[in-house]
């Protein structure tokens, strides 16, 4: 972990020589889910609500969403360029160090500008719950924390699946986007207004439906029965992440045996 | 012009080289295609009043839009001609006998048309079979049609003037992703792209349709559907016309003197 | 120190197609061709020896180099270096062994090179002590003092292969590793980068070995070469060696006080003639060069005598030729 520090800041370091790119940077990533939340906001001028959710519910699942796709983007953004790194043989130089491969890729890359995306999604998350009548306990708060941070889990391991794909071939990885941006654009609605196979698959294949929009349910006290299985849906995130490590091992060794 | 065939036929013939890509943009563009459809579909379910848009209307826009969105999106980017102005290898370019702006512009349209020939006719042709509310409309008649026909054509040769002054741009900011994040964003958003403009309100409205921004894809998709009615679109492509010599005067304006300011400095 | 046994691996490379067409119909179908990599790779390296491992564009060399970094995972063979076998337990295996990539670099590019150290001492846990002595030991055989404060962007291609070196060589590996280190350096550059290996093989008895392209870098450094051509091993041996093997011609040239009778020398070819010069062509293994300058000298007044071999290059395309690899 000390070292994964390191490596960030010799990262932070780097990017602090290109200053006004840096600041161009920050802003851009500012406004990307900035014209998006716009969009939305937009949206329900005109109609109102959606499926009986109001503005500042939805604008929860969009912040949280957007929170944890940020924050992964941060950190995770070594595997997200993955393709690039086994293009250039520099993966070779990370077989020939004695650290794990996960760290070392993960410590790769840190992008300091898109702390200007999690930013804004902070801020809309701010706004959301303040413009909502929650009664918050603490069981509240703590499901608020699992929502965002075991949604980082969920898009660092389609992050490192992403990845894995690059040991077989570098080409369609556009495909991967639908899981990734996909995942984001979708799961900022409540699943429910999607149709019933979508919500399903967004829920038990890649559980971005246990981050947001059942804990939410918990917390707008919108649930029935028992509300300690709603609040601890997110976990999930942690399971999802399990296999695509796993995968990401069986992709090391595909890599070693053909060096492509 | 033979130049131009070839810069195409080149793009082109890369393009096949990377077959999964071409099917995996598919795919991803059919995705996201269904996710706006539903978004909007739960919207309306409940509609309080009518939309200023039917949700075929829509629906036709939203498939048109992933059929043609490497012709009509802002961000699309040709990393080689950026590199080209940050590393300073842009001297081998000035070197060509033909002019810079033609030449790049002859790339990104090049660029685009050979992307869109792989892509578009698989998404158009599934999305006119689906069943009923995810069906892409066809036009009213046949002179929607071709009026959409000739506005998507010079909406995409707007939309790579457009292009033209990010890279522009990039002589002043010297940091390609940075200016390409921050057009896009507003362009796609002005074009819209991220919601159709007539569901925004009034007076946004009223701004957007006095930029250049519309006309690259909310107006020709719009066209399709009869949703602009044939005399209305009839002055919108003389429209495009005015705006596309604009672009066209402004954009070689800035080249030059961006290039002039680089001669200096190599000087 | 270093045994390989009988290393053999196979890759599978997709055909690229030309034409149009061709391209088409690769969306559908692709053909692959198995291409041997390896052929029974055999060698064994004694401790302190710098070896030369040379070979033509895609004879094996960087699959070799890959197959002892632990890296790649060859189909079958055996390799164990310092006791360990690269490929199963490679991170306790790379502690003790140092890697460069000639064309990549390890240092990060925007930062001075102290930084880009400093980082490489935490990954390889290098303890303080240990790091400090193996900095200042570097820092002066390699001349690095004012280049430490420097962002590697702005170094020359020779400083920077001067630092990515000693960056390989902070956790005392007791092997080194070097894939093309000279490529793209100026000759001053080459001689700084040779004279250095040299230092550290004979200071600190790593074991080096080193691919290349350029042979004066093999003739100053290495005392043994190993010669691959299309994944087999060709020569194992010392350049003398190779050169006593396969070199046995030999041009002599002769100046001598005009004289325009033409010369006749048993058992060497002339290859041109003018009064006042002639060049004769021999085999060592027929004739030796003292009869041919006897025999000459009885002809004509000699002025001068110069007497070329081979150069290596030649030396190896000629081996190259013998193994019908070209």
């Amino acid at each position: 972990m000390r070292l994964y520090w390191k490596y960030v800041w010799i990262l932070f370091k780097s990017q602090m020589q290109y200053r006004a790119s840096f600041w161009l940077l920050t802003l851009g990533q500012c406004l990307t889910p900035l014209a998006v939340f716009a969009g939305l906001y937009f949206l329900f001028e005109r109609f109102g609500q959606i499926r009986g959710w109001s503005f500042p519910e939805v604008a929860v699942c969009f912040a949280v969403i957007h929170t944890a796709f940020a924050i992964t983007e941060c950190f995770a953004r070594g595997f997200d360029l993955f393709s690039t790194m086994v293009g250039q043989g520099e993966f070779d130089r990370v077989l020939v160090r004695p650290r794990g491969t996960i760290l070392q890729v993960l410590g790769s890359k840190f992008e300091f500008a898109r702390a200007g995306r999690l930013l804004q999604s902070l801020l809309v998350l701010f706004f959301a719950l303040s413009s909502l009548t929650i009664e918050w306990t603490p069981l509240k708060t703590v499901t608020l924390i699992l929502m965002i941070s075991c949604g980082v889990f969920i898009f660092t391991g389609i992050f490192i699946l992403a990845a894995t794909f690059c040991f077989w071939t570098i080409q369609g990885l556009e495909v991967v986007h639908i899981l990734t941006d996909g995942g984001k654009e979708m799961a900022q609605y409540p699943l429910n207004i999607y149709q019933k196979w979508v919500a399903r698959f967004f829920t038990f294949v890649i559980p971005f439906g246990c981050i947001n929009y059942l804990p939410l349910m918990y917390i707008l006290d919108k649930t029935e029965g028992n509300g300690i299985l709603y609040m601890l849906a997110p976990t999930a995130g942690i399971i999802f992440l399990l296999p695509c490590l796993l995968v990401w091992n069986i992709g090391v060794r595909h890599y070693r045996s053909t060096g492509s | 012009m033979r130049m131009y065939w070839s810069v195409f036929k080149l793009r082109l013939y890369n393009g096949l080289q990377y077959r999964s890509a071409a099917l995996a943009g598919i795919v991803t563009q059919f995705f996201w295609g269904f996710i706006a459809i539903m978004v909007f579909e739960a919207f309306y379910s409940q509609a309080l009043s009518q939309p200023p848009m039917s949700l075929p209307e829509l629906i036709s826009y939203i498939w048109l839009k992933q059929a043609f969105l490497i012709l009509v999106i802002l961000w699309l980017r040709d990393s080689e001609l950026s590199d080209l102005i940050t590393s300073g290898n842009i001297a081998y370019d000035l070197c060509r006998p033909s002019g810079i702006y033609n030449f790049w512009y002859a790339k990104l349209l090049a660029q685009r048309l050979s992307g869109a020939a792989l892509r578009c006719s698989p998404i158009l042709i599934i999305s006119f079979f689906l069943p009923h509310p995810y069906r892409l409309m066809s036009p009213p008649d046949s002179f929607a049609f071709w009026l959409f026909i000739i506005s998507l054509l010079l909406g995409l040769l707007l939309v790579t003037a457009i292009s033209m002054l990010i890279y522009i741009s990039v002589f002043a900011t010297l940091s390609p992703s940075g200016s390409f994040l921050m057009f896009a964003v507003l362009g796609e958003f002005l074009s819209g792209m991220i919601v159709p403009i007539p569901l925004l309100p009034q007076w946004l409205q009223q701004i957007l349709y006095a930029l250049p921004f519309h006309f690259t894809a909310d107006f020709p998709f719009r066209v399709y559907s009869g949703h602009i009615p044939a005399s209305e679109a009839l002055v919108g492509i003389g429209i495009q016309m005015i705006w596309l010599a604009v672009l066209f005067v402004v954009g070689k304006w800035l080249m030059s003197r961006a290039l002039r300011n680089i001669v200096v400095q190599g000087g | 120190m270093i045994t390989v046994r009988g290393l053999h691996k196979t890759f599978r490379v997709a055909k690229r197609s030309t034409g149009l067409g061709q391209a088409v119909k690769a969306l559908f179908h692709r053909e692959y061709k198995a291409i041997e990599a390896l052929k029974d790779i055999s060698f064994s390296i004694e401790p302190g020896e710098i070896v030369g491992y040379i070979g033509p564009n895609g004879a094996g060399k960087s699959t070799t180099i890959k197959v002892m970094s632990g890296i790649l995972v060859p189909d079958s063979g055996i390799c164990s270096i310092m006791g360990y076998t690269p490929w199963e337990q490679r991170v306790s295996y790379v502690k003790h062994i140092g890697v460069v990539f000639g064309q990549r670099s390890q240092l990060w590019w925007d930062v001075p090179v102290i930084d880009s150290f400093e980082l490489l001492r935490d990954i390889y846990k290098v303890p303080e002590t240990e790091y400090q002595s193996n900095l200042s030991l570097l820092t002066e055989t390699l001349d690095l003092q004012e280049l430490l404060g420097i962002p590697v962007r702005q170094l020359s291609l020779g400083q920077r292969m001067r630092c990515e070196i000693a960056a390989s060589l902070l956790h005392s590996p007791s092997v080194l590793f070097l894939d093309e280190p000279t490529i793209g350096l100026d000759a001053m550059s080459k001689i700084a980068v040779r004279r250095f290996i040299q230092t550290i093989n004979a200071e600190r008895g790593v074991t080096v070995i080193l691919t290349t392209h350029d042979m004066s870098d093999i003739e100053a450094l290495a005392s043994r070469i190993i010669l691959i051509g299309k994944g087999r091993l060709l020569h194992d041996g010392s350049l003398q060696g190779l050169r006593s093997q396969f070199s046995t011609r030999k041009v002599i040239t002769a100046d001598y006080r005009t004289c325009h009778r033409p010369l006749a020398i048993p058992g060497a070819a002339i290859l041109s003639w003018s009064p006042e010069r002639a060049q004769f062509s021999i085999n060592t293994g027929e004739i030796v060069v003292s009869e041919v300058l006897a025999a000459l000298s009885s002809q004509v007044e000699l002025l001068d005598v110069t007497i070329d071999g081979q150069p290596i290059e030649d030396l190896i395309i000629q081996l190259y030729k013998e193994h019908q690899l070209s």
